[in-house]
């Protein structure tokens, strides 16, 4: 006898059930466990207390009636209608998706093929550049030094390679839904749950839509992943910026006749940048993590010599990898912050 | 010399709200603000507003926070659309104007001065100051010329390539003022625009506005709540409660015939002898009478300089001159009397309050 039986024995929906225990679904761990007990105890008819009141979930209440679906049919329904779009959606997605491929393979053979010392130069120029930073620079240098001379360079440029093209996409994307964001409360509205979502679901979960999609031999696979993980930073802070523009200074702009683009990039974005550039530091940070993350589906560097720490028990192998990271986490997050005091000091907002 | 009118609104009204288009039928029944807030939740802004301003002429329009006065200046120009009613700027309705047409009369036809400066603090002085001409598509050269002028008749020569945050409050709304300048545009907005400074340099800047608008003679609107510097800049002076215009008219006329008690309340303690001026007061000028005047003054002198000249002898008659001209009499007497704040010289005001 099932718990929840006197419910549809009282609401006349018997018949509806159907014949009770005729089912044809397979057999669940919990039912096999329940008929070896069934059959060890014969004859305890459960007695309904309501202390021993099971909550009425779908397995509770298919048991009392076999018409209700049982709660493995949900995932498996899920994973159905997943399959049943899949192809039409690779269809789709596949060609859109192309170019992030071949990007990431065109920066993985540049930055790794490129002679060393080469590439060191023009490192640190980009170092310069953004941060005018002696200081910076020289530790840049010794850090990548460093990590040339444990061995590491290698494993390195191709982190680096994954989170400068990454980076770049996140930017290129971000902020033009940022700004649209800030344009309309409606559309704000919507994608704040789809951030909110994107930034929460955890790392892992979403490989799994991304295996069955692509093939783990692309790279486009853990391209897609760090890319949807990281971008939530920088369309956030984008939106932000823009909406703490002064109002009062945006009443000027239009009181002198400016038009929507005049006003868009002589005023709310320079005003912005310096939220900006802070989603751009967090959304580096987050490629940084997630590239690591994604050594699960075959995306190169640091992170697959981490996997590997972990698969093999190599502790030393994964706490040196580890110990890069940080080091790559250390010199990106400096670069980019030097970058935005730089930003802040030239347009520093004035208070009234 | 007939004035030419430059900005005129008629019957204008201004309902906040979730639906203020419904409730302007209420409004015309006569429903009051308090009413429309407690009933229906929607905000009567402004309410049957109908303003002439003349070019050539500083109006300024007066009222406390919340009067209406900073929200009726933005529809000028558009950048508050209201719920009905007319503006019609040199002669065409704004209210028709499409969207090109619209940025058109902002970028050519008005200008406006904020109260907090709304400079862009990433710009530089210079590029704060050619704004106006920039956003028309004049390349920094060519504006510069006439941004440095600008920049130099308000004070600030040599501070071109400054950036605003290293810059006072004062200078901020100089570079605010000769921003609107440079625009060249013959009306200019000003939104509270010295509220925010220090009274020194308040005086200052109202003395700067007198003093460049005796030369350009711009169709000035200024929005303010301070009663001595509206009276000081006022050609035209609007006074504004709860969205409503309560009196409009010459500043004197003003003050001498307030015909409100939230006016009287307003005026009745300011510095009357500061403010009228002899030819507000004066009576027609007469052959017989003029024969034992003793001594001259101006008709836009103020009365405090008549009581100096007096020596404070109260028997003593001035003729005034207007131009080289006699045109009118003023006695000590008439002149105290004028001093006596009109909540005490017309009781009945009072009453009518209580």
């Amino acid at each position: 006898m099932a718990a929840y039986d006197f419910l549809f024995d009282k609401t006349g929906l018997r018949d509806w059930c159907g014949e009770s225990g005729n089912q044809d679904g397979p057999m669940t761990m919990a039912e096999l466990l329940a008929r070896k007990n069934n059959n060890a105890d014969a004859g305890s008819e459960s007695s309904l207390s309501l202390w021993d009141l099971p909550f009425p979930s779908l397995d509770q209440l298919n048991e009392a009636c076999s018409s209700i679906a049982r709660t493995r049919d949900l995932t498996k329904g899920m994973e159905s209608a997943f399959l049943g779009v899949k192809d039409s959606l690779k269809f789709v997605l596949d060609p859109i998706t192309q170019p992030l491929s071949w990007l990431l393979e065109g920066a993985l053979y540049v930055f790794v093929e490129t002679p060393w010392w080469l590439m060191l130069i023009a490192l640190l120029a980009i170092v310069y550049l953004a941060s005018k930073s002696f200081k910076l620079m020289a530790f840049v240098g010794s850090a990548i030094m460093f990590l040339a001379f444990i061995d590491h360079y290698e494993y390195a440029m191709q982190t680096l390679s994954i989170i400068f093209v990454c980076a770049i996409l996140c930017v290129i994307f971000g902020v033009p839904i940022g700004i649209a964001m800030s344009r309309s409360n409606w559309l704000q509205r919507i994608m704040i749950p789809v951030l909110d979502m994107l930034q929460t679901l955890p790392t892992f979960v979403y490989l799994i839509p991304l295996i069955f999609l692509f093939s783990v031999t692309e790279p486009k696979l853990y391209g897609i992943a760090i890319i949807l993980y990281a971008i939530v930073p920088v369309v956030r802070l984008t939106d932000l910026g823009i909406r703490l523009v002064d109002r009062e200074v945006i009443e000027a702009a239009d009181a002198f006749g400016m038009t929507k683009r005049q006003k868009l990039y002589n005023v709310e974005i320079p005003l912005a940048l310096p939220n900006i550039m802070a989603g751009v530091n967090q959304t580096i940070m987050m490629s940084l993590a997630m590239v690591v993350i994604a050594s699960l589906v075959s995306a190169p560097g640091l992170g697959v010599l981490v996997l590997r720490g972990i698969r093999n028990l190599e502790l030393g192998v994964g706490l040196v990898a580890g110990l890069g990271i940080v080091l790559l986490a250390i010199i990106l997050d400096r670069v980019t912050k030097a970058a935005l005091a730089r930003i802040n000091a030239s347009s520093s907002v004035s208070s009234h | 010399m007939e004035k030419q009118k430059s900005i005129s609104i008629r019957n204008l009204y201004k309902i906040f709200g979730g639906n203020p288009a419904s409730m302007l039928e209420h409004v015309h029944q006569g429903m009051s603000k308090r009413e429309l807030l407690h009933q229906h939740d929607h905000v009567l802004g402004l309410s049957d507003i109908n303003i002439d301003m003349y070019a050539g002429d500083i109006t300024v329009i007066m009222g406390l926070s919340g009067s209406g006065k900073s929200t009726l200046v933005r529809h000028f120009n558009r950048l508050i659309e209201p719920t009905s009613g007319e503006i019609w700027v040199d002669g065409e309705n704004v209210l028709e104007f499409n969207e090109d047409r619209l940025r058109e009369m902002r970028r050519l036809q008005m200008s406006m001065v904020f109260q907090h400066f709304a400079l862009f603090p990433h710009r530089t002085v210079l590029e704060n100051t050619g704004l106006a001409q920039a956003v028309r598509g004049t390349s920094a050269a060519d504006y510069e010329k006439d941004a440095l002028k600008w920049l130099e008749r308000v004070g600030l020569k040599g501070q071109d390539q400054q950036y605003p945050h290293q810059m006072s409050g004062g200078m901020k709304q100089r570079v605010g003022i000769a921003r609107a300048l440079t625009s060249n545009a013959p009306i200019m907005l000003m939104d509270e625009a010295f509220s925010a400074l220090d009274p020194l340099i308040r005086t200052d800047m109202q003395d700067l506005l007198l003093e460049l608008q005796k030369e350009l003679q711009k169709t000035i609107v200024f929005i303010s709540h301070d009663l001595d510097e509206a009276l000081k800049l006022a050609d035209h002076l609007v006074i504004l409660k709860d969205g409503i215009v309560v009196q409009q008219g010459e500043p004197q006329d003003i003050l001498l015939h307030p015909n409100d008690p939230y006016i009287v309340d307003f005026i009745s303690d300011i510095n009357r002898a500061r403010v009228l001026r002899v030819r507000s007061i004066m009576t027609p000028f007469s052959e017989n009478a003029a024969a034992k005047t003793s001594g001259e003054v101006g008709a836009d002198d103020t009365l405090e300089s008549v009581i100096s000249k007096s020596e404070g002898d109260v028997g003593q008659t001035f003729t005034v001159m207007k131009d080289g001209q006699k045109v009118g009499l003023v006695d000590m007497k008439t002149l105290v009397q004028a001093l006596v704040p009109t909540s005490a010289a017309e009781g009945g005001m009072r009453k009518q309050k209580s």
